[in-house]
């Protein structure tokens, strides 16, 4: 166990921001902590680091209890969200902190530097001062001096924030190999949720002041919690629809406009308010007449580029939104009939927003 | 730029011009005034053609008055001397113990600090002459009454609260986690605040060391009470110019030409530090 968290408490005054967190992080593994802001993800990153103390809890870094070690001994990287620069260093200075503290030769550090520049191309920027550095070169010498140390633990305070589209988009796909050679543990925070899939082996998603759901981004994704972690994940976001499922012959069953939908091993939302979650992917146009397909008026189409995305309203009026790879066929307005996945529906409580979650089916052979 | 029409920039100018006259004519006429002899001074109407005369920096260097009723002794260079050492050691005393002081108000929030914080900037709000007589009675019993460390105790009065409340703000300014990303790195608590605070506060300090150094050079009632004559700076010392055959206004106006050169000098050398500013463009996005 790399990093282990145990009930880790944090106030500022009289305001808790976070409260009673758990969480272990397995070596080399890269956990994302995903959620809006003023979720105390940046506070957790801080704890760990040892610049702030928590009023309870405990913090181990490789079997060692953190408590009462300074931020200098603690053997970790980290970058900021703000990148953070020493501004009166040129980025060469900035990078080789983490070594100069090591007292290292100037030779070793030089080298390290060096490397560390070239495999985030900053190498041609080593001696410009922090302020004639783009943005983008910014967060790399942000980047590089987190790495220049060969931390244990490496904390990413959303260091794509402040950086243009094209270059997060970069940065996306180059990171998770970058950490990957690292062989670093890697706890990263983003608001974005593209960015957690692509990044962490597992999500942890905070919400007031704790985590609400830790797992893999399948799971967030196919399995989240609740409506609010379904809500956040995914891009259109998804179809809720005002639903009280009624018991049929199979279980528990829902009305679409006056086509019935079986939900399989959720018995338990019977006869209560819920959301009928559908993932605007999950919905596909189908021809006339196709059974169980529900019709819809077709109000706009938006192309986005891999994607077509959909917008219709149903009989009663609700608007829900389809998406379907760019090039497929599909209506450009006018009436649709929709084929919906029953196996991909989730079903949340009203009130409290949990998912209720499907029974087993027995498969006996 | 904006652009702005000739009439605006010609208005722009005449009021530049007038502010500089209001503010510079006096020490203009000062400086006119330390090349000419009493005689010429008081002369009606004023005029600037004179033949001038360094008389009277040669009196001052000299330490030899001459009037009208015989040669007086006095000892501006020793005054000039005193201010110099007096403001120099105090501002040095105060950057000492205000810099670090300024920095755990700043940084390390501690249960009062906000208070002593404000207490010592109380004691700008305190009327020295109030100040001033129980003072000398303790200085009196301690023994450091006319000691240049008495006086530079005193002049902390002027120069920490200064330092103090002006370094605090530029240390509050350094984004917190620069320090943070610094202690990261592996540096500790005193590395960090010598390679990060220290050069980022840098104009700072330059701006606050200088401004206490005008105002502990400036001080006079201080050191009109609590030294003697060999202690007193010039302030002080240029009462010694009002005797008995009257004002010498050519002595004093060269002896205020002498006492501002330092601190006109040094504020011309620090003009750079206090224009530059903080520099930390590279910490927002």
């Amino acid at each position: 166990m790399s990093l282990l968290l145990k009930n880790v408490t944090k106030r500022f005054k009289s305001e808790t921001v976070l409260d009673d967190i758990s969480l272990a992080v397995e070596s080399g593994e890269t956990v994302v902590l995903f959620g809006p802001s003023g979720a105390g993800k940046t506070v957790l990153l801080r704890l760990i680091a040892g610049v702030i103390e928590a009023e309870a809890g405990e913090i181990w870094i490789n079997g060692v209890n953190m408590a009462g070690v300074e931020p200098e001994d603690r053997g970790i990287g980290m970058a900021f969200q703000n990148f953070a620069l020493f501004p009166h260093m040129d980025a060469a200075a900035n990078i080789s902190a983490p070594l100069t503290a090591r007292r290292q030769t100037k030779e070793r550090i030089a080298a390290t530097v060096g490397q560390v520049a070239k495999l985030l191309k900053i190498d041609h920027v080593l001696h410009h001062k922090p302020k004639e550095l783009s943005n983008g070169q910014k967060q790399r010498t942000a980047l590089a001096r987190a790495l220049a140390g060969g931390p244990s633990i490496l904390l990413l305070d959303d260091p794509l924030r402040n950086v243009d589209a094209k270059l997060r988009f970069e940065m996306r796909l180059e990171l998770p190999r970058l950490l990957k050679d690292q062989n670093a543990t890697v706890i990263y925070v983003t608001q974005d949720y593209k960015e957690a899939m692509a990044l962490g082996h597992r999500i942890a998603v905070m919400n007031d002041h704790g985590i609400q759901q830790l797992g893999t981004p399948e799971d967030i994704y196919l399995r989240p919690a609740n409506v609010e972690i379904a809500r956040l994940f995914g891009d259109p976001v998804i179809n809720l629809l005002e639903v009280r499922p009624q018991a049929g012959d199979m279980g528990a069953l829902v009305e679409l406009s006056g086509n019935p939908m079986p939900l399989i091993g959720l018995e338990a939302a019977i006869g209560r308010d819920c959301l009928l979650g559908l993932r605007p992917e999950s919905l596909q146009f189908v021809a006339e007449g196709t059974p169980g397909a529900i019709p819809v008026e077709v109000e706009t189409e938006t192309p986005l580029n891999e994607k077509t995305v959909t917008l219709a309203l149903t009989l009663r009026g609700r608007e829900i939104m389809i998406s379907r790879p760019a090039g497929s066929p599909g209506p450009a307005s006018g009436k649709a009939w929709l084929g919906v996945d029953a196996g991909a529906a989730m079903v949340f409580d009203r009130a409290s927003g949990t998912r209720f979650i499907p029974s087993q089916i027995e498969v006996t052979p | 730029m904006e652009t702005s029409s000739p009439l605006e920039r010609g208005l722009r100018a005449f009021a530049i011009l007038v502010i500089c006259l209001f503010f510079m004519f006096p020490i203009f006429w000062i400086f006119l005034m330390s090349f000419q002899t009493n005689e010429t001074i008081l002369r009606v109407p004023p005029s600037v053609v004179f033949s001038p005369s360094l008389e009277n920096y040669r009196a001052l260097i000299t330490g030899k008055l001459e009037t009208s009723a015989g040669t007086l002794e006095i000892a501006f260079m020793r005054n000039l001397f005193n201010s110099l050492f007096l403001s120099t050691t105090s501002v040095a005393v105060g950057l000492l113990l205000g810099v670090p002081a300024a920095y755990a108000f700043a940084r390390l929030k501690f249960k009062g600090s906000e208070d002593i914080a404000f207490t010592l900037l109380s004691f700008r709000f305190a009327p020295p002459l109030l100040v001033l007589l129980p003072l000398t009675i303790y200085f009196q019993q301690l023994g450091l009454a006319n000691t240049y460390g008495g006086l530079i105790w005193v002049y902390q009065l002027i120069v920490l609260p200064l330092i103090l409340w002006i370094v605090r703000g530029y240390f509050e300014d350094i984004p917190a986690d620069v320090e943070y990303a610094y202690r990261i790195a592996g540096h500790d608590f005193w590395a960090t605040f010598r390679r990060i605070a220290l050069p980022l506060a840098g104009p700072g300090i330059a701006a606050a060391g200088l401004l206490a150094f005008i105002f502990a050079w400036n001080n006079f009632v201080f050191a009109l009470v609590l030294a003697s004559a060999d202690k007193q700076p010039v302030t002080v010392g240029a009462l010694a110019f009002i005797t008995a055959s009257g004002i010498q206004y050519g002595q004093v106006a060269a002896g205020i030409v002498l006492s501002i050169a330092p601190t006109f000098a040094l504020a011309l050398y620090a003009q750079r530090y206090l224009v530059e500013g903080l520099s930390l463009g590279a910490v927002k996005g």
